[in-house]
């Protein structure tokens, strides 16, 4: 049967060669040798829509789905709710089937799109100028130590010990790439190097609690580097944004703000920083400006930046990014607005606290710090984390992530507004009874 | 269409764009004052109100679904419906990242055959699906060439050669990897000078990439001899997948001696580009070149799936996986597919661009006059030189209702105009783009003055961009708030 995807018909095709005047398709191909086009390919027979819906439909069924368990994992990843405003308004095809704005005309409403995000991103960061968004919370964060390279002319980057592994892993490669050495501090340290192009912090870090920010921002300052601060969006509801404690450039996870877990993607890099910084910024950056006509417009700009205009010298290869996420990022924090966003980050501060008290009163269970936190915490458990999470998992609870490489019998715990006080109070009493 | 308001303007104390549930547990006490914000400004408008504000900003847009989208190099196609649905099956969107493989297995499934399939149509040994993005891709791509030599201790090659047509992208990936850029010529027929690589291809070349088609939508016959001259001087062949489309199941880039290539699933492979993305840029690899690829990737012991690196992976480059519900868009195609329709796809895509080709020689000048593949890059040269600029064109292309190529590039084609219909496209809409751009030359002409005004009846006309770049304004601000 003819596919749905091809509108042309044999006898279209037919008149086409004709036009075209080769005999066949096959002399279309005449430039590829003949002995490559000989070649088989050993593919599946391809299903109809029917078909293709159940087997998906089967794939999807043997995963188990989050919202059948009572889940406890953060790390990077969280699971907020999501209006149903959101994924209508990304769903519009005029949105999700268009390219990136080259034609500006035609293109208004991802470019005023962006503009919001890149405002609604300010304002709730606290930071001068945001851009339109990168691929996801990691390499935000190595494309700003990069760019701090850039800007202090300085070839070392230093980060802290408690930011998410992940995110080190992910820093070293890009540093590595370009042969910038990476040195790892403790979180106490007292000296920070003088060679340093600027500190990579995250607040709060990957344990969940709170830096004492002030203190490293003042000494990274002093040293003549640059502050790169790992900021969780949702905690900006009611934490103090990195805009306020002197940050240069904020980075973070955008995900928790209307974008699914998705299995880890795909995902948003949130990237601000100081104006007087704007002009050795990564990625898309969209402007206000008027048309010929005196009307107020979108367009790209600072695009003497971009890979597509400066190749060799620009501030990234990044090209293609998320722009549908920072769309749903962008509806999320307007649905939410001022008073949404501070509850919600005011019901996972309770519902962590209220969880994190429970356990820490369980007998072999406490907390591995003594600081203020948000929605994560370390507990210490009395048995590897691995066995305790197996045993959670058949009473439908999705325990934390196994930190024990780094805190003996150590579990990393997420609580947020998805999590009802009947799901914390199970976690607790299974913790008990094991 | 007037569309002059933004959020703020929708802004009014009071209002609620979403409901929330009360706490059910008891309140702890606050942290210090110290570590909590002051104020938290963002506006507040009501459901109705953000609901209208974004759907009438949509009909500003013109995607796919809006009509004909010859963006060349992008492969603009159809998104087809049936992969929205099946990506947000819950049993996909709320998965996360840590939880237990066990609870995982059809989710690894789907990446693995993923794998195996795009492992095949490549020609290569292996695939990693972490890449997020075409650039990305060839981030890992060179990051992997890199790695490669350092192994085997050849810390003479750091030099990476790419062709006068190749994307922007691909030297700022090289910069990205702290190697540098050689640039080979191509010849009086677009392709590659064989003699220009002769000279350039010595020991301190890491590889070449290339871009096959080209960027100017030609496939080299001389394929054979460049990878095998590459191979034979001790560097890599390394393709940029963007124009896959043409060759899909008819040729595999291993057996035309690339050692490794990136795709964009965004691309080929159907997924829609969002406006910018998320796309997904996997690399295949072939043969040693395979052990550097970027992790975590799915093997399966026995029959079960479970994430594993590459025993020289060059390590993480995004904080998890890829973007997942991107490939399962991606699988779903592949799966609507087979090998036989795959073949329909290129034939459809090839022809639908040399039917352009031969309709529009007459009207606009065609630097490389020969078979093409899946896009027929036009200089308007002719044009150029009544005075009319190819950005007349392609802003005069909006009012007709179509979306112009992709213009000014490749940059080796003065006034180029790239144009890559795509195999979704019908032989009516061709035509139609055919009649508009006749049009359009006749007006360059006898009515320049209609180009050089275009576009008429766009949401907004021809943008200042030297004021948005002058007098930068990258933000709103609430009323009254303090600087």
């Amino acid at each position: 049967m003819p596919l749905p995807y091809l509108p042309n018909t044999d006898a279209d095709r037919t008149a086409m060669l004709r036009e075209i005047g080769v005999d066949s398709l096959e002399d279309l191909f005449k430039d590829i040798p003949q002995k490559f086009r000989n070649t088989h390919f050993d593919l599946p027979a391809p299903v109809s829509e029917m078909e293709l819906k159940r087997e998906l439909g089967q794939l999807a069924g043997s995963n188990a789905n989050l919202d059948d368990y009572a889940c406890f994992l953060g790390a990077g990843s969280y699971r907020h709710f999501i209006p149903s405003v959101v994924e209508h308004i990304i769903g519009r095809s005029e949105f999700y089937t268009a390219y990136t704005p080259y034609q500006a005309e035609v293109s208004q409403g991802t470019l005023q799109s962006v503009y919001e995000y890149q405002s609604l991103i300010c304002q709730l960061t606290g930071m001068e100028v945001s851009n339109a968004g990168m691929y996801d919370g990691s390499t935000s964060a190595a494309e700003a130590a990069l760019m701090a390279c850039a800007i202090t002319n300085r070839a070392k980057v230093a980060v802290l010990a408690t930011v998410n592994p992940s995110y080190r892993d992910v820093l070293g490669t890009y540093c590595g790439a370009r042969n910038l050495p990476l040195v790892t501090l403790e979180s106490e340290t007292k000296e920070f190097p003088s060679d340093c192009a600027c500190l990579v912090i995250q607040q709060p870090n990957f344990f969940g609690y709170l830096e004492q920010i002030e203190a490293h921002v003042q000494k990274a300052h002093d040293a003549g580097a640059l502050v790169i601060a790992i900021v969780e969006p949702i905690s900006l509801g009611m934490l103090k944004p990195p805009g306020d404690y002197g940050v240069d450039i904020a980075v973070g996870e955008g995900q928790p703000l209307g974008i699914p877990t998705s299995l880890g993607g795909p995902y948003l890099g949130i990237f601000a920083c100081r104006k007087e910084y704007i002009r050795r910024m990564p990625g898309r950056i969209v402007g206000k400006t008027l048309d010929v006509d005196g009307n107020p417009g979108y367009v790209m700009t600072l695009v003497t930046r971009e890979q597509y205009i400066r190749r060799g010298r620009a501030t990234s290869n990044i090209c293609t990014s998320e722009a549908l996420m920072a769309l749903a990022a962008a509806v999320y924090l307007a649905a939410m607005g001022r008073r949404g966003l501070r509850h919600v980050a005011e019901l996972c501060y309770h519902k962590a606290h209220y969880a994190a008290q429970s356990i820490d009163k369980l007998k072999g269970y406490s907390l591995a710090f003594d600081r203020p936190f948000f929605k994560e915490f370390v507990v210490r458990c009395p048995a590897p984390p691995s066995e305790i999470n197996q045993a959670l998992f058949k009473k439908k609870i999705i325990g934390g992530l196994d930190i024990s490489d780094t805190v003996e019998n150590g579990m990393l715990l997420c609580v947020t507004e998805m999590n009802t006080r009947q799901d914390i109070d199970s976690l607790v009493k299974a913790l008990g009874s094991l | 269409m007037k569309h002059h308001y933004l959020l703020p303007d929708i802004s009014k104390p009071g209002r609620m764009g979403c409901s929330l549930p009360q706490a059910d547990v008891p309140a702890s006490e606050l942290p210090s004052e110290d570590l909590l914000r002051r104020e938290l400004d963002l506006p507040e408008v009501s459901e109705v109100d953000l609901v209208r504000y974004f759907t009438a900003l949509s009909k500003l847009n013109y995607g796919v679904d809006s009509g004909f989208y010859p963006l060349g190099s992008c492969t603009m196609k159809y998104n087809p419906k049936r992969h929205e649905d099946v990506a947000r099956l819950p049993g996909f969107t709320a998965l996360h990242p840590y939880q237990p493989e066990d609870s995982l297995q059809g989710a690894l499934e789907l990446m693995y055959r993923l794998q195996e399939y795009l492992t095949e149509i490549t020609g290569m040994n292996a695939t990693s699906l972490v890449p997020v993005a075409g650039a990305h891709g060839e981030l890992a791509g060179l990051l992997m060439v890199k790695a490669y030599y350092q192994v085997r201790g050849d810390k003479g090659r750091k030099r990476i050669l790419l062709t006068d047509s190749s994307h922007g992208t691909n030297p700022a990936s090289v910069a990205m990897c702290g190697l540098e850029t050689g640039v080979v010529a191509s010849d009086a027929n677009g392709d590659l000078d064989l003699n220009s690589l002769d000279s350039m291809m010595n020991e301190e070349v890491a590889a070449l990439t290339l871009t096959m088609p080209s960027t100017l939508g030609l496939f080299d016959p001389k394929i054979a001899d460049i990878a095998e001259l590459v191979h034979k001087r001790g560097g890599l062949l390394g393709g940029d997948g963007a124009n896959l489309n043409a060759v899909l199941g008819r040729a595999k880039f291993g057996e035309l001696g690339f050692d490794y290539v990136q795709l964009n699933l965004h691309k080929t492979f159907s997924t829609p580009h969002g406006g910018g993305g998320p796309g997904s840029g996997p690399v295949c690899a072939k043969g040693q070149l395979a052990d550097f690829l970027p992790g975590p990737l799915v093997a399966r012991d026995d029959r079960r799936y479970r994430f594993a690196s590459p025993l020289r992976s060059i390590g993480k480059i995004a904080s998890f996986y890829g973007n997942f519900g991107v490939m399962v868009k991606a699988y779903a195609y592949l799966r609507s597919l087979g090998a036989e329709e795959l073949k329909q796809i290129s034939g459809d895509a090839v022809l639908n661009a040399n039917y352009l080709k031969e309709k529009l020689k007459p009207h606009y000048f065609l630097p490389y006059d020969r078979t093409c593949m899946h896009e027929v890059v036009f200089s308007g040269k002719r044009q150029k030189a009544k005075g009319v600029a190819t950005l007349d064109i392609a802003k005069r292309l909006l009012d007709y209702g179509l979306h112009p190529p992709t213009v000014y590039f490749p940059l080796i084609v003065s006034e180029a105009l790239m144009t890559e219909p795509t195999e979704t496209e019908s032989k009516e809409t061709l035509d139609s783009y055919v009649a508009a751009m006749e049009e359009i030359a006749r007006d360059a002409v006898e009515n320049p003055e209609v180009l050089h005004s275009a576009p008429h009846n766009t949401p907004v006309r021809r943008l200042d961009d030297a004021k948005a770049f002058r007098e930068l304004d990258v933000r709103w601000e609430m009323k009254g708030q303090k600087k």
